[in-house]
C-alpha cells in the first residue's frame, strides 16, 4: 500500500501504529454512541484493534526500511518491541476488565488512553531521529499521567498523577535541553548523522557541548527507565496508580524507554562508548543495589514490586554497558522475560486486591497458598522467575546477561549482578513464606478467577516457563532485532 | 542608522540562564503551580537555544523541533492543570509538601 506523498512516506511503514492510533480515536467516538451499561464493550474493540495490529506487525518481521526523511525505521528491533508492546497492552486490557467494573470508572477513555500510550511506545521504538524519540516519549508520558490519576476520587491516585506529572515534565525538560545541545554540537537531529559527527566524519564537533548534551539526555532517559538516582517517582507512582496501570507502567513503557536507550546510545553515541560506559556501569550497579535493598523494607506489595522493577532496570543496564551485539541481545532478552513474569505477578495482585486498595499489604498474603492452591502456585512461579531461579525465563535471562558482562570484560558488573540477585531472593521468597507458612488472620473469601484473568495468567505462566526451558526462539528474536540496528 | 548584531553566544547564555532559573525553581518552590511554571520556563529556554543553534547551523531542524516542543508543552499544560485541579478539589492545597500520602 503506497500513497503518492511528496516525501518518502509509505504508510505501510507505520501501519501497526496507525491501526492502534485509529482504534483509539474510534473508541472515543464509540463512547458517544454506546448506551450506558454497554461501555464495557470498548474493551473488546480495543482488543480487536491490538490483535489486528499484532497480525500486521508479525507480517513485518524481517523487513528493513527507512522512511519519512530517515526519521522512522522499520527494522527487526522496532518489530520485536511492537510485538512486546501490543501483547503487554492486550494483557493489561484483559487485567482491567474486573477492575473497571469494580471501581465504577469510565471505560472508553481508559482503553483509548491505553492505545494512545501504546502508539507512543511504538513511535519510540521505531524512532531514528531525536524528534521522533521526543514525540514518542511525550505521547506515551502524557497518556500515562492521566492513567496514573485515573481514579479521580482516590487521594493516592491523584497524588501519584501529580508526582509523576511534575517529575516527568521536569525530566522531559532536561532531556530536551540535552537534545538541543547535541543538535548545537552536530547540526543534526538524526541519530545516524550524530553518530557520524561524533566518530569524526566531517567537521570536528565541540567536545564540551556534545558531552554536556549526552549527559542531559542520559539523565532524561534514566528517569524514564527509573534508574537510580532518578528513580524517586517510581515507588509513589506505582503504589498510587490503579493496579492494572501499575502493571502497564512496569511493562511496556519501561521496554519502550530501553528501546530508545538502545538506539540513542548504540547508534548516536556508539562511537563515544568509552566515555559513557563507566558512567552507565555505575548507574547500573546503584540501580540494582538501591532497588533491591529498598524492596526488603517494604510492606506494600505494589511498592515492593516497584523497587523490584527499579532493580530489574539495573540488570538490563548491564546489557547496555556490555555493548555491541551480545550486550544488546542480553538486554532485549531480559526485557522480554521481565515483561512476561512481571505482568504475571501483577495479574495476581490485581486478582487478590479488592475495592479501596484492600489486599495490597504483604500481610494480606498470609495463608493464601493453601486456600487458593492455583493462585499460590502461579505467584510462586512468578516470584521464582523474578528472583532468577531455574527453570524459569528469569534465570536464563540473568545467566546470559551476566555471561555477556564477563565476556566483554565487565566482571565487576557481573559480580554486583549476582550479589544483587542473592539479595532479591530474600524479599521474593518472603512472599512465598507468608503464603505457605502463616495462617491468615481473617477468613478468606472464595475467589472465582474470571475468564479474562485466566487467559492473562496462562499467557504469563507460559511466557515465564516455556522460554525458560527452550530459550532459543526468544533468543534468536532478540539477537536478530539488535543485529538490525547495526546494519 | 546601523544595527548592532547580537552575537549568537549571547542567545545561548540567556537560554542557559533561563534553564538554570527553571531548574532552581522546580527544586526550591513548594507550590505545584510555580513548579509547573518553572518547567515551562525550562522548555522555553530550550526553544530559544534551538532557534539560535538553528540560525548558527543554517538548518531548519531546530525550528521544526521548536514547533513540536510548543505543541507538546500545550498538551502538557492541559493535563497538568487538570491534575492540579483534581488535587485542589479534594485537599484544598496546591503545595507539594502537603501531598505526602505515599512514602517509604
Amino acid at each position: 500500500m503506497t500513497f503518492p506523498f511528496p516525501v518518502d512516506a509509505s504508510l505501510s511503514l507505520i501501519e501497526p501504529l496507525l491501526i492502534v492510533c485509529g482504534v483509539g480515536i474510534l473508541l472515543l467516538l464509540l463512547d458517544l454512541v454506546l448506551p450506558h451499561g454497554q461501555k464495557h464493550l470498548t474493551a473488546w474493540v480495543a482488543l480487536g484493534g491490538l490483535g489486528w495490529a499484532l497480525i500486521r506487525t508479525l507480517a513485518q518481521w524481517g523487513l528493513s526500511e527507512r522512511g519519512y526523511a530517515g526519521m522512522v525505521s522499520l527494522d527487526n528491533l522496532s518489530t520485536l518491541f511492537n510485538v512486546v508492546f501490543l501483547c503487554s497492552t492486550a494483557i493489561v486490557v484483559l487485567l482491567s476488565m474486573a477492575f473497571l467494573k469494580r471501581e465504577e470508572v469510565e471505560h472508553a477513555e481508559y482503553h483509548a488512553l491505553l492505545l494512545f500510550a501504546t502508539s507512543g511506545m511504538m513511535m519510540l521504538a521505531s524512532g531514528l531521529d531525536l524528534i521522533t524519540l521526543f514525540l514518542g516519549i511525550e505521547v506515551l508520558s502524557i497518556s500515562l499521567y492521566i492513567l496514573a490519576g485515573y481514579r479521580r476520587n482516590s487521594d493516592a491516585s491523584n497524588e501519584a498523577a501529580m508526582k509523576y506529572f511534575l517529575l516527568g515534565a521536569f525530566a522531559s525538560g532536561i532531556l530536551l535541553y540535552g537534545i538541543a545541545l547535541v543538535y548545537g554540537a552536530t547540526g543534526t537531529t538524526s541519530l545516524h548523522r550524530i553518530g557520524e559527527a561524533i566518530a569524526g566524519v566531517g567537521a570536528p564537533v565541540p567536545e564540551g557541548l556534545i558531552y554536556a548534551g549526552m549527559s542531559l539526555i542520559l539523565v532524561g532517559l534514566a528517569f524514564k527507565v527509573a534508574a537510580v538516582p532518578f528513580h524517586m517517582w517510581t515507588p509513589d507512582v506505582y503504589q498510587g496508580a490503579p493496579t492494572p496501570i501499575t502493571a502497564f507502567l512496569s511493562a511496556g513503557p519501561k521496554a519502550a524507554a530501553f528501546a530508545a536507550f538502545l538506539r540513542v546510545f548504540f547508534i548516536a553515541f556508539g562511537p563515544a562508548q568509552a566515555e559513557w560506559d563507566m558512567v552507565l556501569g555505575v548507574i547500573a550497579v546503584l540501580t540494582m543495589t538501591v532497588g533491591n535493598i529498598a524492596a526488603i523494607a517494604q510492606t506494600n506489595v505494589k511498592r515492593m514490586l516497584a523497587y523490584s522493577s527499579i532493580a530489574h532496570s539495573g540488570y538490563v543496564l548491564i546489557g547496555l554497558v556490555s555493548g555491541g551485539l551480545v550486550g544488546g541481545t542480553g538486554a532485549v532478552f531480559y526485557l522480554m522475560a521481565y515483561v512476561a513474569m512481571n505482568l504475571g505477578a501483577f495479574g495476581i495482585v490485581v486478582l487478590l486486591e479488592s475495592k479501596a486498595d484492600r489486599g495490597e499489604e504483604l500481610k494480606d498474603y498470609a495463608g493464601i497458598g493453601f486456600k487458593y492452591p492455583l493462585i499460590g502456585a502461579l505467584l510462586s512461579l512468578f516470584m521464582l522467575s523474578l528472583s532468577g531461579i531455574p527453570p524459569t525465563v528469569g534465570f536464563v535471562g540473568k545467566l546470559y546477561l551476566f555471561g555477556t558482562a564477563v565476556q566483554t570484560g565487565h566482571v565487576w558488573l557481573a559480580v554486583f549482578g549476582v550479589l544483587n540477585s542473592a539479595i532479591s531472593v530474600f524479599y521474593y521468597l518472603r512472599l512465598l513464606v507468608l503464603m505457605y507458612m502463616r495462617e491468615s488472620q481473617e477468613t478468606l473469601p472464595a475467589i472465582r478467577i474470571p475468564l479474562a484473568m485466566a487467559v492473562v495468567l496462562t499467557v504469563a505462566a507460559v511466557g515465564t516457563l516455556w522460554p525458560g526451558l527452550f530459550p532459543n526462539t526468544w533468543f534468536h528474536a532478540a539477537q536478530e532485532s539488535v543485529r538490525s540496528i547495526f546494519s | 542608522m546601523s544595527t548592532i548584531a547580537v552575537p549568537l553566544a549571547a542567545y545561548q547564555i540567556l537560554a542557559g540562564a533561563l534553564f538554570t532559573i527553571g531548574v532552581v525553581g522546580v527544586l526550591v518552590r513548594r507550590s505545584a503551580l510555580i513548579v509547573f511554571m518553572s518547567i515551562e520556563l525550562m522548555l522555553n529556554a530550550v526553544n530559544l537555544s534551538f532557534v539560535a543553534f538553528s540560525r548558527q547551523h543554517g538548518s531548519m531542524d531546530g525550528h521544526i523541533f521548536v514547533f513540536f516542543v510548543m505543541a507538546v508543552a500545550a498538551a502538557e499544560v492541559a493535563i497538568g492543570l487538570a491534575i492540579l485541579i483534581a488535587i485542589f478539589r479534594k485537599r484544598e492545597t496546591a503545595n507539594v509538601d502537603d501531598v505526602h500520602l505515599l512514602k517509604g
